[in-house]
Formats: C-alpha cells, structure tokens, sequence
C-alpha cells in the first residue's frame, strides 16, 4: 500500500513539475540569448567573415551553442579566446592560435588615382579623399579588413605590418615561458 | 659598437644564492645529525641510508628520462638527493633494505612527479613517504635499534649488519626495544604514572641523542645546532621553527604543571621523536609550507599544536609526520586569507584614504 | 603638520636587498670634468615624461651653448637647449637610448670646439623673485628629475605651491649599485646643491625640506651637514642603506611616516621629493642662468678599464663615453644605462646620453646574474624584499599560464620594477620582466578593446549614414516622380484645355 502512495505522490510531482516547466518555457521564452550578445560585444565587430560565419553574430550564436571554438576568431587572437573561455566556462588550448598580425591600409601615393572606390567600401570611413584627388588611410580607425584592397584598381593600396615603435612596443614574455618548459 | 642582444630587464646583477646551493646547505646542515645516527646505528643504518638517497635519486632521474627531459640538469639542483636524505633520517635505522626503497618511491613518485615536479607538490614528500610507510608497514617502521655503535662488541658485525638490511635477522628482538615516547604511551595504557615509567630516563642522553630512534632524528642537540645554523645563513627563517617549538612547549608545560603524573614535560617533548627535525627541516620546507612570515607563524603553531595533541591523546606515539602533513594541506588556505598587504592600500586592497591635515 | 606622536611608531622599511655595492672605484675619485668635446651631438626632442619638444631650429643654423633648440609644448614637457655650440646638421630619426634601440626624433649638433656660452642674463638675489618666477626660470632651463624619473621639475614646484607642501625631501639615497654620481656631486657641490634646495624651498612656499643619505655615503652626509649648518629649515639626515631606500615613496614613509596611497601623488599628503643633482641643476639655472645642458654620468662595471664619474654635455653618444673610459668590447656582456637593478640594457653603445642618464655599465658575464631559468621552489624570498608589498611569484604564475587579468587583481599595477624580486631569486626566474611583459600586454589589449568600440562606433555611424543617404535618394526619387507626374497632369490639362 505505502508503495502505491509513494509511486502515486511522485508521478503527481512529477507531472506538476513537468507542466510547470513547460508553462514557463512558453510564457518566459528569451527570444535571443543574452549570452549571444555578450559574446558579440566582445568581439572585434567589423564582420570580415574570417571564421567562416557570414558575420560576428553568426559567429556568436555558433559559439554561444558551444559549435564553435573558442579560437574561432583570427583578428581576436588569444585575448578574445581568453575572455570567450572564460565568459562561457570552456576549457581553452591556446596552442594552435596565431596572434594576428597587426596590419594597416596605406596607400601609395605615386599610382593613387582617387578612384573613390576604397573608401566607399571602408566599414569604418577610415579612408579620406575626394574624387581626382590622392587618398590617405587614418591609421588608427583601419581595421585591416583588406575591403579596399579588394576593389582598388591600380593595386595602391595595400596592407602593410603596423611599425613597431617606441610608443608600442613591448617587452617580449621570457623565453621559458613561451617554450613552456617549466611548470607553471 | 658591441654586439646586439636580446633585450634585457632588472636586475642584472643577482644574490648567489642558486637551488643547488640552497639545497647543499640544508644537506650541510642535517650533516653533523646524520652522521651521529650512522655511528649510533652502525652499519645497518649506513645501507639504509645510501640505498635510500640512491634509490630517490634514480627516481628521479626516472621520471624526468619518462617527461622526455634530460635528467642531468633536474639531479643536479639536489632537491631528489635531500628528499631522500631527510626521508632516510626518519626511517628505524634497522629498517630492511626494500623499506628505504618504497620510501623513495613514494617521496619522489607520489610525493613530487606526479604534482608535475620540484615547487609543484602539495606535501612535503618526504613526510608522505614517512606516514605512507608508517601505515603500510607498521612492525618494520616501529622496530627500533638499540644504540649500538660501529666496532663495539655488542654491535652487530658487517656481515650481521648486511643481513639486517638485506635478508632479515633472527633474532632482531634482541637488538631492538621501544623509543622514549613508544615506551611511555605502551606504560600508560598499563596505567603506570609518569614518575614511574621514566625512572631509567637519562635526560643528557636523549638531547645528546644517544637513544633508540630514527636514523637522525634522535640528537636534539645536533639537530638544533644545524637549524640555528641555518637560521644565520639566511635559509631558513625563524618563525615555524620557533612557533612550532613553543607551542608544544607552552602546551605540554602547562599540561605538565597541571597533572605531572600523566603528562609528559616540555623538555622531553622537544628532545624526543622528531621534533627538532621536523621543526627545523621538514615544517620549513619552502614549497609545502607559506609564504608571508604571518602565515608561517600560524603554520608553526598548527604543526605544534596538532603535534602535541597527537602525541598526548592519540593512537601513535609520534604525530609529527601526520602533523605536517595536515597543515601542508592548509597551507593553500593560508596563503589565500594571510597575504602582505600592498604598498598604499589597506588590508582589502583598497587604496588608502589621503590623511586630513 | 608631523603628527607629535609619529616617533612612537617607527617607520618601517619595508622588504628590499642589500645588494653588493661595488661603488668604491667611483665613488673615490673626483668628478672628470675634462671629457673631450664630442664632434656630433645627438639630442632626443623627448628626455622627460610628458610630451615631446618642438624644434625651433633650422638645419645649418649655428647656436651657442645653452640657446633654446626646442620649445615645451603642453602641460607637462620641458625644453631642450644646445649642449655647446656648433652649428645643426640634421633634425631626423635616430636610435633611441631604450632596450629596443628604435628611433626617435632628435636634433644632431656638430661642434665647433668653441664651446661657447650664449650670453647668460645678469641674476640679482633670487630670494626677491616671486615663487611662480622662480618655477618659470626652474622649466625654462629645461630641468627634469634627474634621478631617472624625469618628470619637468618645474610642473612638481607648481604642485607643491598648491598643495601646500610641508616637507621637501631632497632623494640623496641612491640606493643602486655602482652608481655614484649624486655621491660625488654631494661631496664636492654640497654649497650649491643646499643653495638649489632653498631655493626650491622659496619656490615651492615651503620651510622644510630634509636631505635624506644613506648612511654608506658618510663623507657626502657630513659634506652636506656643514654646508646646511647655516640654515634650520634644511635637515639633513642619514637613513639606512637598503636597497629600494631610494624609491620615493619608501623614502617619504622613513622620513614622514606617511604612505602615499596608490593612485595619488605625494603632494596630496603634504610632500615633494627631488633629487640631489636636480638641485644642482636648480642652482646653475637661478643664480646662473645655465640651463640643463650637462650631467654627471657613472661609467662602471667589470669591463671598464678607468671606472669613473664623468660630466658629459647631453647627447654624447656612449661609444665616446666608453672609448674615454676605456670599456674593453670583449669583456662587455651587457650594456646597462641606469643602475644595475631598475636599468634597462642597451642594443649598442650608439646610443646619445640623456637627462636621465645617471649611469652607463658595462657588465661583464661574471657580474651578469645567471639567465638559467628553473622551477620555482616557493621560497618567498620574493614576498619577504618586495618594498611594494605585492607577491612576485603568484603573480609570475598567473602570467606564465597567460591569466593576465588575475595578475592584475593581485597588484601587478603596483609593481615599481624595482629589481628586488629578480635579484634574490634563487631560480633565476626573470620576474621584473614577466611584469613589464604582462603591463605592456594588458595596456594593449586595453587599446585593442578601445580600438573596438571605436569601430563599432564608426561602423554605426557610417550604416546611419548610408541609411540616411539612402532615405533620401528614396525621398528625392519619390520627389521626382510626383513633380514629373505634376508635369505629366499639367501638361495634359493644358492639352485638353487647348484642344
């Protein structure tokens, strides 16, 4: 007898619980993922599409999933996958992620037609001119996105590594630590 | 024009003061011990004691030649040579050859590799292979030698001694008999008081260290002289040596003067057992043990604490090894809650407030 | 006001080392100031902390000594002034005196071996001047803190007079290696250097300063103790000689008892630190007109065959400074400009001096600590020297396992680099820089992060723009059409009404 109670009382919780969940999974339903968001004002923004998602957003839901990695992002390097790791709680193997190269747009000011086309297709309005007239890249606001270089038609424009200077550069992590060979 | 280099930061110019030599000096320091408990001991203990260094050393060699490494450079910083070392002064200097052996083994193995090497374990490997073996294979780790010095007529001959260490004696009970605190707990479960048990207790005997005991743990005296001196060379600091000592002084002195009869006095706590090594070389050791003078402190007191406690109310005689154990395991927990406070900040790490004039 | 009571409470020094102080084959000889005129002069628009000079200069014009090359420009800056005379010969980018040996702006002087002053204007008694005046001629002499902070001296007199400084402390500490020069300069300059003191005291609206010496440096205490026995508002005080002693906030805790907090400047608790030689430097510029065109330089180390302190016009180049010296190339192991725990090494020796120069090593292997990095064995040497009060070895670790923001969290921004850490280790592990490495990657990403908002914000504002354009394409092509069908209807009413 106390057996049937016990089995009766736990399928009525059972189902109570059930119904309740699913009530709540109708009526409080998050439309988009606030972690989604989280992840896309992380990352870089100018949706260049090097992950193989047409966008930072795509990218975000991917990783938001946990279908991605968290290395996804070139331009990122291993800070990004860093806060990304840790934002989602993954486990991170920084072995195989490039630093991404610094680079900017420059333009060669001999074969410049002031064509317009480069800054037409600039995503940050990083490149100033006027029609006939040579065009200049702000260094600070390219974000290597290589549009221009795409649809520049006399091959003017093109990416070159960021100078190191006194103002950025850095003291270097000691070897042993970038060989790994010590335990940490 | 000089040749180009790497760039390099402060401080180009260094104390000298390298691994190798922090270990030799702590290896010089436990010397004069050491060498009183071969001559105690006799040649039995001198096989435990080179079996015990050889062994940990290969060890260690082992594991270094498995990660893939070359092992020269890791023997060579002579942390694995005073791990054994220190884990052969607490083994019963009669102790059959394959105890020194397994004791290696689990200092080194267990006790250091598997945490991923030197600076890396939890526990002071030695001390893990002491309790390991204490509970593993308890008649072998409390059979104690009667003093019986090299080429004295009742010391067991050379060939006596190889089969001491190699293949078991007979007749062993002959030679053997129980250490201070082993003797006082067996006469206090028979409901003897103190006075009684300690009729025959010489005092001058056990500090000089000319008792039963572990290998090099028996001479306060020599012991102690080694931690002041490496006190004044800077290797170790005061705080756990001191802090440790004078809780189990404070502790079993108060003890004492309350009931007499039933329990032991400061003096013959901190000249029996292994106090004074663990005091001096086991509790300090830098890895296990943490790192602001506070928290050291609080760990000197702890070990004390624990110690006395063990060794009053406890089923062992000695608690020294699980003592330190216990408290290496907090030593994590320490260092998280006693920290330096930072220049400029209050204990929170909040910045100071400007002072109004 | 010092708190009545502070004696009660001793202050304490906190961690430090006491490092070998090869300072003696210095420290013993007189200031040379007989150093041959280099031929070319190389000098950095950029020798302080702030912004750069601006050249006013021409290439082929000719200067005298001591004529303004370059003007301050902004809140913090300081001038640059020719060290002799000659004539310009290039304003361009050159090798910087900095570990990485990169360019920077700087102004080539070649010299006509005359040497010859620009005419200095005539100084009546300096104490008649008003304070504001006194840090006006102070900046315009092109003065920085020649300790090696080179903050502009005359921004930190402004300071002191706002904030109403009770205490100067005038830095004689110098607690590095090898170093000697403020040494020398106290012993034999003690009159002007006391004289730069009072009139930085007039300058700051202060009456108290305490020249602070570490108690190895016995003749230049009691040097300085007989040029200020005249003058009750300047004390002059021996302290111990532990190395960090210098680092002014350890220096304002012995002497004041005050702790700065982290984030403020010292002159927010009442006191201003400045070095002995940036007070010989005030003197020269009041009672002399002479702007900072020299410095007393420490040549040591191993490989130097004549080890020396040496006054040098700014912007000679190492090379000469060694040849002088005569520094065997093939000993040398390592160029270090500063002393031996905080200095950085150097690439080459083709490098200028500068204001801050203090010293230039030239180390051999021996000096060298050993670069063989091996495990740490939590010795906590380094949390019992660090004057900081941080945990070198947990924040090392966090940083080898690339955990940079935990590194932050336990203080790596309270890091001073001041060495300790790095010479007492027994593993060798080169922790100072494990902390700049770390520093310079956090400010990176800071700017990384900082780059992407600006982006996101320039992408946005160039869709609402696009937008924008695009709506009113719509607008104008809608426009266009009504007004053609306006047309169209027009047109075709005055088509029916002439038919």
């Amino acid at each position: 007898m106390y057996v049937l109670y016990a089995i009766i009382s736990l399928t009525g919780l059972g189902l109570l619980l059930g119904l309740l969940l699913g009530v709540a999974g109708k009526y409080l339903k998050v439309e988009s993922n606030p972690v989604v968001d989280e992840i896309e004002a992380l990352m870089p923004g100018s949706q260049c599409g090097q992950c193989g998602f047409p966008g930072c957003r795509p990218a975000a839901e991917a990783l938001a999933e946990g279908t991605a990695p968290a290395t996804l992002c070139p331009p990122g390097g291993s800070a990004l996958a860093e806060q990304i790791a840790a934002l989602l709680g993954m486990e991170l193997d920084l072995k195989d992620v490039q630093e991404p190269e610094a680079l900017v747009a420059r333009v060669s000011e001999s074969t410049c037609t002031g064509c317009t086309r480069c800054f037409k297709v600039c995503p940050t309005d990083a490149i100033v001119g006027a029609p006939k007239q040579i065009h200049a890249v702000v260094a600070d606001a390219c974000i290597a996105c290589k549009r221009c270089v795409e649809v520049c038609p006399t091959e003017c424009l093109q990416m070159h590594p960021i100078e190191v200077t006194l103002r950025n550069w850095r003291w270097a992590k000691p070897r042993a630590a970038v060989l790994g060979e010590l335990p940490c | 024009m000089i040749t180009y280099h790497k760039p390099a930061s402060g401080a180009h110019v260094g104390a000298n003061k390298s691994v190798s030599q922090i270990m030799g000096q702590v290896m010089l320091a436990i010397t004069p011990a050491t060498a009183f408990g071969l001559v105690c001991f006799g040649w039995p203990a001198l096989f435990l004691f080179l079996i015990t260094v050889a062994s940990a050393v290969l060890f260690e060699a082992l594991c270094i030649r498995l990660k893939g490494r070359p092992a020269k450079p890791v023997i060579m910083d002579g942390s694995a040579l005073l791990t054994g070392w220190l884990l052969a002064m607490t083994l019963p200097p009669w102790a059959p050859w394959w105890i020194g052996v397994t004791g290696s083994g689990l200092a080194i193995i267990l006790g250091k590799q598997v945490y991923g090497g030197l600076g890396q374990n939890l526990f002071n490997p030695a001390m893990l292979a002491r309790v390991a073996l204490l509970i593993s294979f308890p008649i072998e780790m409390t059979t104690w030698a009667n003093v019986s010095p090299l080429f004295f007529a009742h010391s067991p001959s050379f060939a006596e001694s190889w089969q001491i260490t190699f293949s078991g004696l007979q007749n062993l009970d002959a030679y053997t008999g129980a250490t201070t605190l082993g003797y006082i707990k067996t006469e206090f479960s028979q409901n003897h008081i103190l006075p009684d048990i300690l009729q025959d207790y010489s005092a001058l005997q056990n500090f000089i260290g000319w008792t039963r005991g572990s290998l090099g743990e028996t001479s306060a005296l020599l012991l102690g002289l080694g931690g002041v001196w490496l006190m004044r060379q800077n290797i170790i600091q005061w705080q756990i040596p001191v802090s440790l000592l004078a809780t189990v002084a404070v502790l079993s002195g108060i003890f004492h003067l309350l009931d007499s009869n039933h329990y032991v006095s400061p003096f013959l706590h901190l000249n029996s057992g292994a106090l004074m090594c663990v005091a001096f070389f086991i509790a300090t050791d830098y890895v296990t043990s943490p790192n602001t003078s506070a928290g050291q402190c609080v760990f000197g007191v702890g070990c004390g604490l624990l110690i006395f406690v063990i060794r009053t109310w406890g089923a062992y005689p000695e608690g020294a090894g699980f003592a330190v154990l216990l408290m290496n395991s907090a030593t994590p927990l320490i260092d998280y809650y006693i920290k330096p406070r930072i220049y400029g900040r209050d204990r929170q790490g909040k910045p100071l407030e400007i002072p109004k004039p | 006001m010092l708190n009545g009571l502070s004696w009660l409470k001793p202050p304490r020094i906190r961690g430090g080392v006491h490092a070998e102080e090869r300072k003696a084959n210095t420290a013993t000889q007189a200031i040379v100031s007989n150093f041959p005129l280099p031929k070319k002069l190389y000098i950095p628009l950029q020798q302080h902390v702030g912004k750069p000079a601006e050249p006013l200069i021409r290439v082929g014009e000719t200067v005298l000594k001591g004529q303004l090359l370059a003007y301050s420009q902004g809140m913090i800056s300081a001038p640059v002034h020719a060290p002799s005379s000659g004539t310009i010969v290039d304003v361009n980018d050159y090798p910087a005196p900095h570990p990485s040996a990169l360019p920077i702006r700087m102004i080539v002087l070649e010299t006509d071996g005359k040497d010859q002053w620009l005419e200095l204007p005539e100084i009546g008694d300096p104490f008649q001047l008003s304070p504001e005046n006194i840090s006006l001629r102070v900046g315009a002499a092109g003065i920085v803190g020649l300790g090696g902070a080179t903050f502009p001296t005359a921004v930190k007199l402004n300071m002191g007079r706002e904030n109403h400084i009770d205490t100067l402390i005038i830095n004689g500490a110098e607690c590095e290696p090898y170093l000697s020069c403020d040494d020398r300069q106290m012993q034999e300059r003690s009159e002007q250097i006391i004289d730069g003191v009072r009139l930085m005291l007039h300058g700051m609206e202060t009456h108290h300063a305490v020249v602070a010496i570490e108690d190895n440096k016995t003749n230049a205490f009691y040097a300085m103790a007989a040029a200020a026995r005249h003058f009750p508002a300047i004390k002059v005080m021996q302290i111990p000689t532990r190395y960090p002693m210098g680092w002014d906030r350890q220096l304002i805790r012995y002497v004041t008892g005050r702790e700065v907090p982290v984030g403020c400047r010292s002159s927010e608790i009442g006191v201003t630190i400045h070095n002995v030689g940036t007070a010989f430097a005030t003197h020269k510029a009041i009672r002399h007109g002479q702007p900072l065109v020299s410095r007393v330089i420490t040549v040591s180390g191993g490989a130097v065959g004549k080890p020396m302190n040496v006054e040098v016009p700014l912007g000679t180049l190492i090379a000469e400074l060694f040849a002088f010296c005569g520094v065997d190339s093939t000993q040398t192991a390592r160029i270090v400009m500063g002393g031996p725990m905080m200095g950085d090494s150097l690439p080459h020796t083709g490098l200028p001096t500068v204001k801050a120069t203090s010293g230039v090593l030239a180390l051999t292997q021996a000096e060298l600590k050993s670069t063989d990095e091996q495990p740490c064995i939590r010795c906590a040497s380094c949390l019992t020297v660090c004057p900081a009060g941080l945990r070198p070895v947990d924040m090392a670790n966090h940083i080898k396992a690339n955990q940079l923001d935990a590194a932050v969290d336990i203080g790596l921004k309270d890091c001073i680099s001041c060495g300790c850490c790095s010479y007492i280790c027994p593993s060798n592990i080169p922790l100072v820089q494990y902390f700049k490495y770390a520093s310079g990657e956090v400010a990176a990403r800071q700017q990384a992060q900082h780059k992407s908002e600006q982006t996101k914000k320039l992408m946005a504002a160039r869709q609402m723009r696009l937008e924008r354009i695009a709506q009113q394409q719509l607008e104008e092509e809608q426009a266009r059409i009504a007004a053609k069908k306006e047309r169209e209807r027009l047109q075709a009413e005055q088509e029916t009404a002439a038919s």
